[in-house]
Formats: structure tokens, C-alpha cells, sequence
């Protein structure tokens, strides 16, 4: 019974999560992946990059995309280990591993973004 | 003797299948590959997060964490990360439309328009984040 009533939670964490990826991930990461390691641009420094990641909006949003987009993976991976590896027999371990493993990154998400920062 | 839903149906006959069934035809190939567009949103955010921990470690960390995305490994990676990033928005922007009904005085909005707003968004947040990282 819980499993089954935690389901429209986790596909809602599933959807918002895959919303925010697909709207922020991909400029992020060719930004910092690729183009500033490149050296195409000028890399902005320490100082700005310091003073933009402490504005309260920037941590919010930041936060936010990390924990749902976490989310997204451990609901997206647990289905793909399903499908694809035929694995649904190991349900219990999936599911403790998948969302685990995002409850887990939330933390150290928090940690860096609300603590350490 | 009442018939009792079991996940696996274990007195049915099933035949086997093997673990690369999705090999065998294209539209099963790309929606295994959009499902593992999920491994790369993870990894994102792992590497972004090493980034506002290194940016708060101070300069030095800063740089080193330049020089370590500049290994040709590390670039590799995330060009791939990139390409599955985009897959995974450009296959999840034309599914809105399914999920998402927008209404407007009583009549559906068409579905190309729910698309399009979420392109359009895309295009605005894109440009609003490189300007406050690049400025």
C-alpha cells in the first residue's frame, strides 16, 4: 500500500525534475562542460561566479533543479533497470538504490548549496 | 478460489526475452536511449555541484576545477552529456503537449503552441543564464 501511494509523488518529482532539466541543464553544461573549458570564451572569474551562486535566487533555483532533477534519475533509471536489464525482480534493491541514491545527493546538494556556500 | 493480482504472474506461461530485445528495432533503440538520458541529467548535476563547492573552496579550487574540465576525457564526457541533455529536452518539450492541457476560455489550446511555449522558454532561460554567467 505505501508503495503504491507513493507512486503520484515520485512521478510528480519525476516530471518537475525532467522540466527543469531539459529548461536549464543543457545551457549549464555547455557553458561550464565545454565552452569555458575550451577556452572560447573568457572564463568569468572566481569573484562573479562567487557573488552570482550566494544571491538567495540563485541557490533557490539551483537547489531546485538539483534535488528534482535527482529525482528524475532515480524514477527514470529505476524504470530503465526494469526495461532495459530486465531486472524487475530486484524491485526492493532498485527502488532503495534509486531513490536512495537521490535522497542522498538532495543532502550533499543542501550541504553545498545552503551551508558551505 | 479467488483470482489475486500477483506483480509477476508466476502460473503464466511467458516466453523469454532476452536482455537486448531493444536492439532489435530502431523506436525500441531510441526510447532506451531516452531513458538513459537520465545517467547524464544525474552526472550534470554531480559536476555542477563539484563546481559551486569548488568556487567556494576559492580561486585556486576554481582553476583547478577549469583544468580538470579541460581534460579531453572530461570534455568528451560532457559533450556527450550535452548531446543527451538536448535529447532529452527536445523528446520531452513535443511530449508536453500529451501530458499538459492547456485550456483557454473553454477551448483547447492547440498542441504545437504548448510545444512552441516550452521552446520558447527554453530558448529565454538559455540566454538569461549565459548572461548572468558570461556579463
Amino acid at each position: 500500500m505505501a508503495k503504491r501511494r507513493a507512486e503520484p509523488l515520485v512521478w510528480l518529482l519525476f516530471s518537475s525534475g525532467g522540466l527543469v532539466a531539459a529548461l536549464l541543464l543543457p545551457v549549464l553544461m555547455v557553458l561550464f562542460g565545454v565552452v569555458l573549458p575550451a577556452g572560447w570564451v573568457s572564463a568569468p572569474t572566481e569573484a562573479h561566479l562567487l557573488s552570482l551562486a550566494r544571491n538567495p535566487l540563485t541557490r533557490i533555483v539551483l537547489l531546485g533543479l538539483c534535488v528534482l532533477a535527482l529525482f528524475h534519475w532515480a524514477h527514470r533509471f529505476r524504470y530503465t533497470l526494469y526495461d532495459g536489464l530486465r531486472l524487475k525482480h530486484l524491485s526492493k534493491l532498485i527502488i532503495v538504490g534509486c531513490y536512495g541514491g537521490a535522497l542522498v545527493g538532495s543532502g550533499l546538494a543542501v550541504y553545498l548549496l545552503l551551508v558551505a556556500l | 478460489m479467488s483470482v489475486r493480482y500477483t506483480e509477476f504472474h508466476p502460473r503464466w506461461y511467458r516466453p523469454p526475452m532476452s536482455v537486448f530485445w531493444w536492439a532489435h528495432r530502431r523506436s525500441y533503440l531510441i526510447f532506451v536511449l531516452r531513458e538513459l538520458s537520465s545517467i547524464f541529467t544525474a552526472w550534470s548535476v554531480v559536476f555542477l555541484l563539484l563546481l559551486v563547492h569548488a568556487v567556494s573552496q576559492g580561486g585556486k579550487q576554481y582553476r583547478q576545477f577549469l583544468d580538470l574540465s579541460s581534460n579531453p576525457w572530461m570534455l568528451a564526457l560532457n559533450v556527450i552529456t550535452i548531446a543527451f541533455l538536448v535529447f532529452h529536452a527536445i523528446t520531452w518539450f513535443n511530449l508536453a503537449p500529451q501530458a499538459m492541457v492547456v485550456r483557454l476560455r473553454g477551448n483547447r489550446v492547440p498542441r504545437s503552441w504548448v510545444s512552441y511555449a516550452h521552446y520558447a522558454a527554453w530558448a529565454l532561460l538559455s540566454a538569461l543564464v549565459a548572461w548572468l554567467i558570461l556579463r
